[in-house]
């Protein structure tokens, strides 16, 4: 390979919106009910049925919208986007095309190239399909239609991003707004956050954009950087080989590490879409924008610079208790309980992070109330527990959201602070190591340390270790 | 039983005066329809069992003295593209022959929640595309005038039923002039309210952006009462308005002194039957009798409405049609190949002639490089004939045009050349652009015995203004008969030539 080349990406990303009911109608949008169970003749497409559109899922992309600098078209529009297929049961999807909602924006993203803004082409909002089941056993195909009308926006980003890496810095910064906004839990693998990459090679120095191709199908961080790769070295060959790239839609298949073909724009559709007389346009009044907006959470960015201010937590643990919107809100909400930062930092930089790797999850999936490791602190503090209880009960707290109090007095793991009880061990201890008891006598220091753990063992680990060094001493003098 | 002699108010009156039970007027209506509708076919579904269970129900309701409203108990039938539920409703096609719907149509509700009983679900043109009834699936309706003459469409089983008075009342939709086009040709009063005030949850849509629900009935005052026991602000449907009237029957009051009525002198020229213009200048005649101010004035742009309808109304046809599939309900072809030639067949075989040709033009105008030449420019025509009607309505309260070009034309004689049919909606078709009000009242006959309408059309939410005119014109022309043999025929059927050849006008003079 002679000349060199240049990628050029733009994404699509998908974003199911958190309301609870869907965007046209009043069903829910609760995942994992039995098939056709949430749903009403609206959303099932029935004769005479009409959409009305839900506040919330404009609210949402209004906020998205902002998060990203965009700007909002207070004047918007429905249009129908018409196509033929069994899990679209008007045959037409409700989508957004001359007026979107959001439009010109853009974020700033931070690679090792350096920092860079990727631009927000536009946003819109419309509603998912429904689910075909196709039954190989009795060849035939069934519809679920739980997900149709579930409110989406589509985030179309100019074709500004380079590489895989600045791909992926894109869709986690976009992926950490949305969270923090509270507007999705964007989840790839549940398709809660889904990215469809357009991309397209040319000469370096090039100016003018080649043909690009979009590849779907791509359900992880992973499988995108992948799919980018691979399909940067497919366009590379063809070019190579004096072949052109064809415009088309290609599937990647991540087992395979290659993209198939789905359809080209030959035999694209004609979406025929035009403005849905069934909806009215949305009007947004300048109130509606500014309660949005003076609505707006903090951001990451903002959360960064106060944890530093407020409560002296170092730059690089701030980003790791920022990096997601849960680890944030545990940490925030426990420090609020305990009133101890620095405590609350460690148990999430420490324990947490090992037990989050450990059982290969993210922090986005962290499940335990902050009141319990809130009240685990404090019985640190107050040492009601020594450090290694403290560690075995997290654990539990960490696996079944366990109460500490609860657990700590059903194990019976409280420390022993009875001074009368602990004396009598210890003299035990003392009784039964005269070595070690010779060895301190005459200056090993070491030996102490011993004796420690001798009684801390006879202690079943109850014991307050600084009473236990406390008493040694006394009795050894 | 008479009943074919009383108006909806009247028999509503009746009801609850206890002078005839609710059983007894469904069963009078019930079994007039199983004498005369074999000829007439005005009806696509009769449930008689579950009419009859339902004024037994309302029967109680007013006996608790629940139910109250003044057309509690009366019998009443609705267009097959209104949703009922548990009750067949095919839009007159092939497509939907067995769909029974989940849930009735707002309109339909508000009905029942006022004591109506549905006897059955009428006849139309297929998906309300036509002006004839003839583009059914199951069969042309027959004008109880003429029976050799088509009804009008698209609500000509609607308008049939009443004229022959099978019903006192029906629901009808129009979405082009399909109540007010069929109430002129059968002889009866329909009006098409303002766009917004009847729900559309639950009519199957046709040009969404242009219909609306609305009644059929023998008189002006029924007509009042009916819109306001049907109009509501439906949450279900966001281009439904919360109006600030409801109170229609108020305008009843016989007085159009200083009332200020226009005739488009463009409506006035070349395509118009004479018998018809005669009819139109003569309600302006009575009228002004009455102390309106009526003169001529150039609306402009008529001619620009109706391509500006059929590309508006088959682009939103095109795609609210879309649904009609095969794959959910309705009719599915019987052997296909795969997913889209069972699309391809089951549509094929399931829409009739009419329908797939404003699919076919409704996807033509909104396809990628025609959009803005056709359908961008029929919207900018609506914007432009909606801006020429709020300057006439800046100077009238109401204005008087013809229903309709002609008198209805023989069975068979429109499919033939359909854009003939299309002309013949020039004088309903701009309300529908304009969403404005627009009542067809019966005027005179011509001189082959066929019922002329005059229509009033009123500006955006002006029901009342033009219920007043409509009103006092129905008081000073005089009763109005019904066709040759109906009214004194009762149940016992009618010959088939009965009506052919009538010549004598059987409105009053006017």
């Amino acid at each position: 390979m002679s000349k060199q080349y240049e990628t050029v990406i733009g994404l699509e990303v998908h974003v199911e919106l958190a309301t609870k009911t869907k965007i046209f109608c009043g069903c829910s949008t609760a995942f994992g009910g039995a098939p056709n169970t949430h749903t009403c003749p609206v959303c099932t497409g029935m004769p005479g049925s009409l959409p009305v559109l839900n506040k919330q899922v404009v609210e949402y992309a209004m906020a998205v919208g902002l998060a990203t600098n965009c700007r909002i078209h207070q004047y918007c529009k429905f249009d129908r986007k018409n196509y033929f297929y069994p899990d679209n049961p008007q045959n037409y999807q409700i989508s957004q095309l001359y007026l979107p909602i959001c439009y010109d924006g853009g974020i700033e993203i931070e690679t090792a190239a350096g920092k860079k803004v990727v631009g927000i082409h536009e946003i819109h909002m419309e509603e998912d399909a429904g689910k075909l089941i196709h039954d190989e056993w009795e060849d035939c195909s069934l519809v679920d239609y739980n997900r149709s009308g579930v409110p989406l926006i589509e985030i179309v980003s100019e074709p500004d991003m380079r590489s895989a890496e600045e791909v992926i810095a894109y869709l986690d910064k976009l992926r950490l707004i949305i969270q923090y906004l509270g507007a999705s839990d964007c989840k790839l693998q549940e398709g809660s956050m889904r990215a469809d990459v357009n991309l397209s090679v040319r000469e370096l120095g090039s100016t003018a954009l080649g043909t690009r191709t979009e590849m779907k199908n791509l359900n992880s961080f992973k499988a995108i950087a992948r799919a980018i790769e691979g399909e940067r070295a497919r366009q590379i060959e063809l070019l190579e080989e004096g072949k052109p790239v064809i415009q088309e839609t290609r599937r990647w298949d991540d087992n395979k590490e290659y993209s198939y073909p789905m359809r080209s724009k030959e035999d694209a559709h004609d979406y025929r879409y035009f403005p849905d007389p069934d909806l009215v346009p949305v009007e947004i009044s300048d109130e509606w924008l500014q309660a949005v907006r003076d609505r707006q959470p903090e951001l990451r960015t903002e959360k960064l610079a106060r944890y530093k201010a407020e409560f002296d937590i170092p730059d690089y643990d701030a980003g790791i208790l920022t990096s997601s919107k849960r680890m944030a809100d545990i940490f925030e909400e426990t420090t609020a309980l305990c009133g101890r930062p620095k405590k609350v930092s460690n148990w999430l930089m420490g324990e947490t992070l090992r037990l989050l790797k450990e059982e290969n999850r993210e922090p986005d999936e962290l499940t335990f109330s902050p009141s319990h490791l809130a009240k685990l602190i404090e019985m640190v503090e107050a040492g009601t527990v020594n450090q290694p209880v403290a560690k075995e009960v997290f654990e539990q707290i960490f696996r079944e959201d366990a109460d500490p109090e609860r657990y700590v007095e059903e194990h019976g793991l409280k420390t022993v602070n009875d001074e009368g009880e602990l004396k009598t061990v210890v003299a035990d201890v003392i009784a039964a190591n005269p070595q070690s008891v010779a060895d301190y006598r005459n200056g090993k220091e070491k030996a102490l340390g011993f004796l420690v753990g001798q009684t801390m063992k006879a202690m079943k680990g109850k014991a307050n270790p600084a009473a236990v060094n406390r008493l040694l001493k006394e009795l050894l003098q | 039983m008479r009943m074919e002699e009383w108006t909806a108010l009247e028999l509503g009156r009746k009801i609850k005066a206890r002078e005839i039970s609710v059983r007894e007027a469904a069963q009078a209506g019930l079994d007039r329809i199983a004498a005369l509708d074999g000829e007439y076919n005005s009806f696509v579904t009769v449930d008689a069992e579950r009419a009859l269970a339902r004024a037994d129900e309302v029967q109680q309701a007013i006996d608790a003295g629940t139910l109250t409203g003044p057309l509690v108990g009366v019998p009443a039938a609705v267009k097959d593209n209104i949703c009922t539920q548990g009750l067949k409703t095919t839009c007159s096609s092939r497509i939907l022959y067995n769909f029974v719907p989940t849930y009735s149509a707002e309109a339909v509700l508000n009905m029942e929640k006022a004591g109506a009983v549905v006897l059955g679900k009428t006849n139309m043109d297929e998906f309300a595309m036509g002006s004839t009834t003839e583009t059914s699936a199951f069969g042309p309706t027959k004008n109880p005038w003429n029976t050799e003459h088509v009804p009008g469409g698209s609500s000509g089983g609607s308008c049939a039923a009443v004229a022959a008075r099978e019903v006192p009342y029906a629901l009808g939709s129009d979405t082009g002039g399909s109540i007010r086009q069929p109430a002129s040709f059968c002889g009866v009063t329909g009006l098409k309210p303002t766009y917004g005030t009847v729900s559309r949850y639950g009519l199957i849509a046709y040009g969404s952006s242009l219909d609306q629900i609305g009644p059929i009935a023998r008189d002006v005052s029924d007509c009042a009462a009916i819109l306001e026991m049907i109009a509501s602000h439906d949450r279900k449907d966001s281009t439904s308005i919360a109006r600030e009237d409801y109170d229609f029957t108020s305008a009843l009051t016989d007085d159009v002194r200083g009332l200020r009525v226009g005739i488009p002198s463009d409506y006035l020229g070349e395509g118009l039957d004479d018998e018809v213009r005669q009819a139109v200048l003569g309600a302006a005649d009575v009228l002004r009798q009455k102390g309106a101010e009526v003169e001529e004035f150039d609306l402009s742009l008529v001619e620009y409405a109706i391509p500006a309808y059929y590309v508006i109304a088959s682009a939103e046809a095109s795609s609210n049609l879309a649904r009609f599939d095969g794959i959910k309900y309705g009719y599915r072809a019987q052997d296909y190949d795969g997913l889209h030639n069972m699309y391809k067949k089951s549509r094929s075989e399931g829409f009739g002639e009419e329908v797939k040709r404003r699919i076919m033009l409704g996807s033509f105008v909104l396809s990628s490089g025609y959009y803005d030449a056709y359908y961008l420019k029929a919207l900018r025509t609506k914007a432009l004939i909606k801006q020429s009607f709020d300057r006439a309505f800046a100077k009238y309260d109401v204005i008087l045009a013809p229903a309709s070009p002609d008198t209805a034309p023989r069975l068979g004689e429109s499919l033939g050349d359909p854009l003939k049919m299309y002309l013949g909606d020039i004088y309903t078709i701009s309300v529908n652009l304009a969403g404005l009000p627009g009542i067809s009242v019966p005027c005179c006959t011509d001189a082959s015995g066929l019922p002329i309408g005059v229509q009033m059309i009123g500006d955006c939410f002006q029901e009342k203004k033009i219920l007043r005119a409509a009103y006092a014109y129905e008081q000073a022309r005089g009763p109005w008969q019904a066709p040759e043999g109906i009214a004194s025929s009762a149940a016992q059927g009618r010959k088939t030539d009965a009506g052919a050849g009538v010549s004598e006008g059987k409105g009053g003079n006017v």
